[in-house]
């Protein structure tokens, strides 16, 4: 079964584009990626999905139900991150926690108790008290506390440390080894290369490309950095090139056995070619003709 | 239950201090009036020499020297303004609070209908509504009690009456503007309970806008009417209870379909 499916799902607001005719669609048990800029649409597609807002038109299922018509169904088995993690004041992390159960009917105590060990969170404190990793830190117990099949994460990383992280990483793939569904919208883009099997990219409110990550990644561009004195001009293909002492940086697209004549031509002292990170090619899409790399 | 019983621990300070509040005013107003019976009749004469001073406060057909006269003005302006405040404020704030702290995501992602957030918000207001008309009712009647006066059950019971009828009708014309605003809801809460007893007071001075008596609530609180007739005019207090419940009928339309601010 597919955990999300929308179909030309679309949001306006007013007059201002929030997404257009979106179709994405997120298999059950997959560890999902959903990049973009600020302002592509990833909040507006993760608030329509939580059903924080309605859609235009269009629409979009999750595990086979309506997000319009089956709201709180839906809800019972998703598990969300905010971007923002932000809760009641006066309220003690233990009283979030047993709040968001109680809304949940569930008791997730012990579940609670040892994610709060895991991530270093002391339930006792307020939550006005706690620094903004801290309360992210209380929104991901929040979210996972009750084993959800779905869990929808907005930038869940930001304010936590590396250590923390890592430990949040590691909770996510046991949870996706015992069937959850993992959603994850980031703008850090080593973490979708290191940790979802499939990806989307979302510009301007349309999804312009969708698929594994390993096929995302895979391009006939490659980075070359040359050091010694080489004379490029002229070489069709070349991209982001950057040059400092000694040495050239460029990303190149074009025939190899062209750039092997220059470099033949010139004088090399060492040479290095490797295929583009994720960024290189997330920030290519960005560009107007990003979908020639 | 849930959303009720956390709105009810939330507001709990807010509650305490209105209630401790008005409770001392209500009961140092009674305590100052056997000082005060002594020197009533000038003042009656006094307060009906003041022409529509005295008829925007229902003084002119009230006599100060009776315990019900004294406690229908004194009291009520107290009871009456102070339950509006709180009733406005506790109910314009419940749903638009919610997108101004940014805790929307929080209550709005859990499998909870918003019909039933709705429900149970609205019984936290009139949870508190409730409570705090008892706990000044029976703080009224045991002042009384304690001045060496005897109860007048009957006027009590219709004055606190009226005016638990009034807060909960602008609770519930506040709770319909809650659900249309983000921010700026206190001053629309406050505004509104100011305008509707102030239009009470142009109704009382000017007979060309008595009409204004059936718009606001403090119309039917007019303790010179309910202590004359007995009882409270039913015309008036059935508009207020429609008008309530279309506020709430609004805030259900409204929030149901609602997007959320992020």
């Amino acid at each position: 079964m597919e955990a999300i499916r929308t179909t030309d799902l679309t949001k306006y607001y007013g007059k201002s584009r929030g997404i257009t005719e979106l179709n994405l669609t997120v298999k059950e048990r997959e560890f999902f990626g959903f990049m973009g800029p600020n302002g592509a649409g990833k909040s507006t597609t993760i608030r329509t999905l939580t059903g924080l807002i309605f859609p235009t038109s269009g629409s979009a299922r999750i595990f086979g139900k309506d997000i319009r018509k089956s709201r709180e169904t839906i809800l019972e088995n998703i598990g969300y991150l905010p971007s923002e993690a932000v809760f009641y004041p006066g309220m003690k992390v233990k009283d979030v926690l047993k709040l968001s159960a109680q809304m949940r009917r569930k008791n997730c105590s012990k579940k609670a108790e040892e994610l709060c060990e895991r991530l270093q969170l002391d339930l006792s404190r307020k939550v006005d008290e706690l620094s903004f990793g801290n309360r992210k830190k209380t929104a991901i117990v929040c979210a996972l506390q009750s084993s959800p099949k779905l869990l929808i994460l907005d930038e869940p990383t930001g304010g936590l440390d590396p250590l923390i992280q890592r430990e949040f990483f590691d909770i996510l793939k046991e949870q996706n080894r015992k069937g959850a569904t993992i959603f994850l919208s980031s703008h850090v883009l080593s973490e979708i290369q290191r940790h979802c099997s499939r990806a989307a990219i979302i510009r301007e409110g349309r999804i312009i490309a969708c698929g594994e990550v390993s096929a995302l990644s895979k391009t006939n561009a490659r980075r070359v950095t040359v050091h010694g004195s080489v004379s490029l001009k002229g070489l069709d293909g070349i991209r982001n090139l950057t040059e400092g002492e000694g040495f050239v940086n460029f990303l190149y697209n074009g025939g190899m056995d062209l750039l092997l004549q220059r470099l033949a031509a010139g004088h090399v002292t060492d040479l290095a070619v490797s295929e583009p990170d994720l960024e290189e090619i997330f920030l290519h899409y960005y560009e107007k003709d990003g979908d020639k790399i | 239950m849930t959303i009720a019983a956390h709105e009810l621990r939330q507001n709990k300070i807010s509650f305490f201090i209105w209630t401790a509040a008005i409770g001392f005013l209500l009961a140092v107003c009674i305590f100052l009036f056997p000082e005060m019976k002594g020197e009533m009749e000038g003042m009656n004469d006094m307060f009906s020499s003041m022409g529509s001073f005295s008829a925007a406060f229902g003084m002119d057909q009230l006599n100060f020297g009776t315990l019900m006269g004294f406690y229908s003005v004194e009291c009520g302006n107290i009871l009456g303004l102070g339950g509006a405040f709180f009733a406005s404020l506790c109910a314009v704030n419940i749903l638009s609070k919610e997108e101004r702290n940014k805790t929307a995501e929080f209550l709005l992602t859990h499998p909870v209908n918003r019909r039933r957030i709705l429900t149970e918000k609205l019984t936290a207001i009139l949870i508190q509504i409730i409570a705090m008309n008892l706990i000044l009712y029976v703080l009224s009647a045991a002042s009384i009690a304690a001045i060496g006066e005897e109860i007048p059950w009957k006027e009590l019971n219709l004055l606190h009456l009226a005016y638990c009828i009034l807060q909960m009708e602008l609770a519930g014309i506040c709770f319909g503007v809650s659900a249309f605003l983000r921010k700026g809801s206190i001053g629309a809460g406050l505004g509104l309970a100011a305008v509707m007893y102030f239009l009470n007071l142009i109704a009382n001075i000017a007979e060309a806008a008595e009409f204004l008596k059936y718009i606001t609530p403090f119309g039917y609180c007019d303790s010179a009417g309910i202590i004359t007739d007995g009882s409270l005019d039913k015309t008036m207090v059935a508009i207020g209870i429609v008008i309530g419940i279309a506020g709430i009928a609004a805030a259900y339309l409204k929030y149901t379909k609602k997007d959320i601010a992020s």
